[in-house]
């Protein structure tokens, strides 16, 4: 491993952490928002350095393009402003939840530290090109494929049926 | 070190989505929390696809994806539905099933 890659996971961790901490914790819905699309395109980066070009490309066009958009769209019809003035969460939970959650994230840390011994191998020439992801996916993965565009044409017209006034 | 790297990050970013469920009274921010720990999952699938060189991983989060995709666009038309009931979407107002 050259310190160049290193170099790169160093700083796409940093950018991609800092700017959850900001999902998280900023009262402005916008704000936080976009914090989540900088989030978004730098787990894109990440796949991107772990040789997934065809994830990659992806993440960008439907997570940081159409899911973020359809996001901000919501915040920006609806009229947040209780939202930005910000009722805060009882005591118990301000306490119980970080703490729950520290927990959480200390166990998978641990139990994903010991989970890998060695550092990535080169990769095969094909990995995580389109070719061999689509020849999985429209082998191996054929009926889930089927299956989950009929889920996307049910969650389409739930939401055209929940959101409309009067159909 | 860098397969250590990400899967230290997914870590604590699917923390970080928890934390933001369990404080935030927004439904919106609470849908991008989640979001938040749905990406750090599909990072480590990425991960574990590179390090064992199976594109299997890679399909899995294809799957995800999409998935995320369906999740945001129903539970967006909730919150837009809900909103137009109750003029608020602090899921502490939001107490009960039928009104």
């Amino acid at each position: 491993m050259t310190a160049l890659t290193l170099a790169a996971y160093v700083v796409l961790a940093v950018l991609a952490l800092v700017s959850a901490v900001v999902v998280v914790w900023h009262r402005n819905p916008v704000v936080a928002a976009l914090a989540l699309a900088f989030n978004l395109v730098s787990i894109a980066g990440f796949y991107l350095v772990m040789d997934a070009q065809f994830l990659a490309l992806l993440q960008v066009i439907v997570y940081a393009g159409a899911i973020m958009v359809l996001i901000l769209f919501v915040i920006m019809l609806l009229n947040l402003r209780q939202e930005l003035r910000g009722r805060d969460s009882g005591l118990l939970q301000r306490v119980l939840g970080p703490l729950l959650a520290l927990t959480l994230g200390l166990l998978f840390v641990r139990v994903l530290w010991r989970s890998v011994t060695s550092g990535f191998a080169p990769p095969t020439p094909e990995f995580g090109t389109v070719a061999s992801v689509g020849r999985e996916l429209f082998g191996t993965f054929f009926y889930p494929f089927e299956a989950i565009s009929l889920l996307l044409v049910a969650a389409m017209v739930g939401a055209v049926l929940l959101a409309k006034r009067r159909l | 070190m860098e397969p250590r790297i990400v899967l230290a990050v997914s870590a604590v970013l699917f923390a970080l989505g928890v934390v933001g469920v369990l404080l935030r009274r927004g439904a919106i921010s609470i849908l991008m929390c989640v979001e938040l720990m749905l990406n750090a999952a599909n990072l480590v699938f990425i991960a574990y696809a590179r390090h064992y060189q199976e594109a299997e991983g890679q399909v899995y989060v294809f799957f995800v994806m999409t998935l995320a995709a369906a999740e945001a666009a129903v539970g967006l038309a909730i919150v837009l539905a809900l909103f137009r009931l109750r003029e608020t979407t602090d899921v502490d107002e939001i107490n009960l099933l039928k009104w």
